[in-house]
């Protein structure tokens, strides 16, 4: 189980990103981190996995615990060896290496013995892959590429599997296949922590919600509370109640979101 | 004809010993964005642990050469560790310059310790040559210069493919971040570039004093030569270090042979130019080389 609590961040030492963040994704479930374009979420990643100082920012309080193990003073070859797996935002992978080798690669933590048997489970989960292993990777379609690096992050067996955003850039049949792709990955036994800006998708495979705005997190529910909720069906879902009302009738000067008041 | 046979191979021989210096430089830019100018003193004090080793120590010249390509490797290590590794974040640049300041440090160690005498590699091919038709010869020693780099290449163009640690000296190539991400410990790969760049400087090394030859401190400058080369194969490709090097030693030697004929007014020892004038033809019409990726910047 991974425990964030009350987790500040700051940027060149100066811009405070996250003020006071506290998740928690229970082993086994899907957790799904939403939130607009700043709000925080990726920063919350970095955190998780130790790759703060690439980008000049450290952890200034609070504390993130893997298992009750603090973590937050790791450096992210330890957090990739303590069982935490990650898919980074935009895919990056290594477009100079074949598939097998972008696969090699996520395994470099893992193993020895570990990696052909790993190698088969990710062929099976993904067949377009294995079709393609000795291809460069770079020529792969974007959602070939987001399957190419969630399979790589699952060669080193995380327990827990942070994905960034894995609809970014997809068209929707095949935000479809990676979402159910996520769900079986779950039900393998890997906790996911799922950061979406894509909520639809989002909260129709989570149990549980947060939503982050500007560095706090100000709601923190079930997924399926999150789903009926009026002001998450409106800024998220982009849902209304009545449908599309009338132009004339949209006072959004007054309607700002603020939910805590 | 038999000048012509005898120049190619020479030329092909000395090529090679700038393809392995050059494969030394490609690992250290394509690892960590850093031309690395201290690759020439790597080589002379590789050549110089050779010599120790085959002549001070007393081992036999197979058994010092992987010696002092090990002692030569935990050296660029260390020079990576202590020198370079403050320097990651900071501008390409400044670390280059870093290096400059390295290749003098280490020059006037190796000048201390080689002193005035030319030194010796210990090599058993001297002088000897192979002879064809009668009347062509082809030095042992240039044919054992070719074998060694096209030995090298393989080994380090499999080592990238196959190994987990060349893998990951790749991937922090290409992206640190995602490479970090992955579990890789980037900064042990910068060092493992450092070391294999220093293993192959002192292979190199050990043909500046072979073949009849000696070699004092100032012959570091030859390793220059390798700059020619890369940047006629591409900074960035190990398959063009080893082309480019050898297009480099075998234009340098036909020049040798055939300018004082053909062109005299050019004055004696032309042939050392020649690779530096390839290199700026090259930089003018296609600066990334002949394999070399093309920087592409959207203005």
């Amino acid at each position: 189980m991974l425990t964030i609590e009350g987790l500040e961040v700051v940027y060149e030492d100066v811009i405070l990103v996250l003020k006071g963040v506290s998740i928690e994704v229970p082993d086994g479930s899907i957790v799904a981190l939403l939130g607009a374009n700043g709000a925080g979420k990726t920063t919350v990643l970095r955190a998780i996995t130790g790759l703060l100082d690439v980008h000049r920012g450290s952890v200034r309080k609070g504390s993130i615990k893997l298992d009750g193990t603090p973590i937050h003073h790791l450096d992210a070859p330890a957090t990739v060896a303590a069982g935490i797996g990650q898919v980074m935002e935009g895919r990056r992978i290594f477009i100079d290496f074949t598939i097998d080798e972008n696969l090699r690669i996520g395994a470099h933590t893992a193993d020895r013995g570990s990696i052909d048997a790993n190698l088969d489970r990710i062929y099976t989960l993904f067949p377009i892959l294995a079709e393609r292993r000795k291809q460069l990777a770079g020529y792969l379609s974007g959602g070939e590429q987001q399957m190419l690096a969630i399979g790589r992050a699952l060669m080193a067996e995380p327990k827990l599997l942070l994905l960034d955003e894995p609809s970014l850039g997809l068209a929707p049949l095949i935000v479809q296949q990676i979402r159910d792709l996520i769900v079986e990955i779950n039900q393998q036994g890997t906790s996911v922590l799922l950061v979406e800006q894509n909520a639809n998708m989002a909260l129709s495979i989570s149990e549980h919600g947060y939503i982050l705005e500007t560095g706090k997190v100000v709601m923190d529910k079930p997924a399926a509370i999150l789903r009926e909720d009026d002001d998450v069906r409106e800024f998220y879902l982009g849902l209304r109640e009545e449908g599309a009302a009338s132009f004339r009738d949209v006072k959004h000067y007054k309607r700002r979101k603020r939910w805590l008041s | 004809m038999e000048a012509l046979i005898e120049s190619i191979a020479r030329g092909l021989g000395q090529g090679s010993v700038y393809a392995m210096l050059g494969l030394g430089f490609v690992i250290v830019y394509k690892g960590t964005d850093v031309v690395n100018f201290a690759q020439p003193a790597l080589m002379i004090l590789g050549a110089f642990f050779v010599s120790w080793f085959t002549f001070d120590a007393g081992l036999p010249f197979f058994a010092a050469v992987p010696v002092a390509m090990v002692a030569a490797a935990l050296l660029g290590a260390a020079i990576e560790r202590v020198a370079l590794r403050p320097m990651v974040g900071q501008p390409v640049f400044s670390a280059a310059m870093v290096t400059v300041g390295v290749f003098f440090a280490l020059l006037t160690i190796a000048t201390r310790l080689i002193g005035t005498d030319i030194r010796r590699a210990g090599d058993p091919w001297g002088l000897n040559a192979f002879v064809f038709a009668d009347s062509i010869q082809v030095f042992q020693v240039d044919v054992a210069k070719v074998v060694t780099a096209l030995l090298a290449f393989l080994a380090v163009g499999a080592y990238f493919k196959y190994s987990r640690s060349g893998l990951a000296i790749r991937a922090t190539a290409s992206d640190q971040e995602t490479a970090l991400a992955q579990g890789v410990k980037v900064g042990r790969m910068f060092g493992l570039s450092w070391a294999l760049a220093g293993a192959l400087g002192a292979l190199a090394g050990v043909f500046i004093g072979a073949g009849g030859v000696g070699f004092e401190p100032i012959s570091a400058l030859i390793a220059l030569k390798a700059l020619p080369a890369i940047i006629l194969g591409g900074l960035d490709s190990i398959k063009g270090a080893l082309i480019g090097g050898l297009i480099i030693g075998v234009i340098e030697s036909l020049s040798r042979t055939y300018q004082p004929g053909l062109a005299p007014w050019l004055g004696a020892n032309f042939d050392q130019v020649v690779p530096y004038l390839v290199m700026l033809i090259v930089l003018m019409i296609r600066p990334y080389g002949l394999f070399g990726t093309p920087e592409i910047e959207r203005v």
